[in-house]
């Protein structure tokens, strides 16, 4: 084995970096970072994608039909999990869904070849944790602001016997409060294990290319090689649905909000 | 895991990640979400409303269509009655016609062939006459070449006529 088999950090990828320009606000330390540049990478290609789709013709061409299935897939799936109610609520999550998906795919990117460090946005907990709690508070003040206190009647299913009531509310509350953590965690999760398959599998290829027993080697590379293919056609998918299931849990939580059970 | 790692050992990373997450996604939410997602909505649903305004108008035509098909046909059904009518009428004056003058030339024929008929039956009965005239003067003739006697004409006509008739 060659000497520098071991250096292939596959965590390495998922480090922010300052590139420099950071300024204070409020005492606070903010920086430019590798981070906040695929951000706005991703807001300025969703921003294209959507300006694409702005030619409001009555026949829609290939590219305006693209946009418009997906703002007509969030709108149904808001309209049929919320009901009319649902599309006031479908900016919000069109955006979320829309940010994330964006995000998914420009990590994907195979950007390293031209020597640029693609990141992926929603592999960080800070990121989809946030993404989460806003959320889930707009679940909680639409809640209480339509329902009031009544809001709470959410922990007792419609049915219930009064004596589980004692029971049934707790765990209830519980899973009511686990659903920021799950919502972030989930989209983290996913991203953070896809590329991390895929850096070990890269380095597998690299490393059998360099090994010492060339033949062995070779054979380790291209069965990784072909596996990472097929994985990296998995890891789309999964941005996709990753996606999709953010977008899908928030239109849930907030119907809970919108019409109790 | 630099994701957790970084959450502690650097203390600019929260801020900044936060900072740019709220920074970027609020633009995203009011530029796209706010701002250009209503707009495709509309032109979506505009659409929707014209396929099914076309639809409803198509709809109209047709039943429109089929009642012009329906009035059409009524109408089609009183003419074509209407002119069998009048072809069964003019048949029927027709044949009448043609059986008046057909009666009317048989009754001619019928009074030629009855007039012919007399004529035949006349030359016939003068023929006869003739006959037995021309028949009693070569009897009267033979009678007295062959024995010279002599046969008065009145004589020869009862004897030929007897020969004659049987």
């Amino acid at each position: 084995m060659a000497a520098e088999s071991g250096k292939i950090d596959p965590m390495h990828q998922f480090e922010v970096a300052p590139l420099g320009g950071g300024f204070n606000l409020g005492g606070q330390e903010i920086l430019f970072t590798n981070s906040a540049l695929w951000m706005i990478v991703a807001a300025i290609a969703l921003g294209l994608f959507m300006w694409g789709g702005m030619r409001r013709e009555l026949v829609p061409g290939r590219w305006q039909a693209a946009v418009e299935g997906f703002t007509g897939f969030i709108s149904s799936m808001m309209t049929q999990n919320i009901g009319s109610e649902g599309r006031k609520y479908t900016p919000y999550v069109f955006s979320l869904f829309m940010f994330i998906l964006f995000c998914n795919l420009l990590g994907m990117l195979p950007l390293g070849v031209l020597g640029l460090h693609p990141f992926t946005v929603t592999s960080h907990i800070a990121i989809t944790g946030v993404l989460a709690i806003i959320s889930f508070a707009i679940v909680l003040v639409v809640g209480f602001w339509r329902h009031g206190l009544h809001f709470f009647s959410l922990f007792v299913p419609q049915g219930t016997p009064l004596p589980m009531i004692p029971i049934i509310a707790p765990i209830e509350f519980v899973s009511f409060m686990v659903r920021p953590f799950s919502l972030g965690l989930r989209l983290f999760v996913a991203m953070t294990a896809g590329h991390v398959l895929l850096k070990v599998l890269s380095g597998f290829v690299i490393n059998g290319f360099n090994a010492e027993t060339l033949w062995l080697g070779s054979i380790v590379s291209v069965l990784s090689f072909i596996l990472m293919i097929g994985i990296s056609a998995l890891e789309l998918l999964v941005a996709g649905i990753q996606a999709y299931v953010f977008a899908l849990l928030t239109s849930l939580y907030i119907n809970d909000a919108v019409n109790l059970h | 895991m630099p994701q957790i790692a970084q959450l502690t050992a650097d203390n600019w990373y929260l801020a900044s990640q936060l900072f740019w997450l709220l920074v970027v996604f609020a633009g995203i939410y009011i530029v796209i979400g706010r701002g250009m997602l209503p707009k495709i909505e509309a032109t979506v649903d505009a659409r929707d409303r014209k396929v099914a305004d076309d639809l409803a108008a198509a709809k109209a035509a047709h039943a429109a269509a089929d009642k012009v098909e329906e009035s059409y046909r009524q109408q089609s059904d009183a003419s074509r009655a209407v002119a069998q009518k009048a072809v069964a009428d003019a048949k029927g004056k027709a044949a009448r016609d043609a059986e008046k003058r057909l009666a009317k030339v048989d009754a001619e024929l019928g009074a030629k062939l009855a007039a012919a008929e007399a004529d035949v039956a006349a030359a016939r009965n003068s023929a006869m006459a003739e006959i037995e005239s021309v028949a009693a003067e070569a009897a009267s003739d033979l009678v007295a070449k062959l024995s010279g006697a002599n046969v008065s004409a009145a004589d020869a006509k009862v004897a030929v006529k007897a020969v004659l008739n049987g």
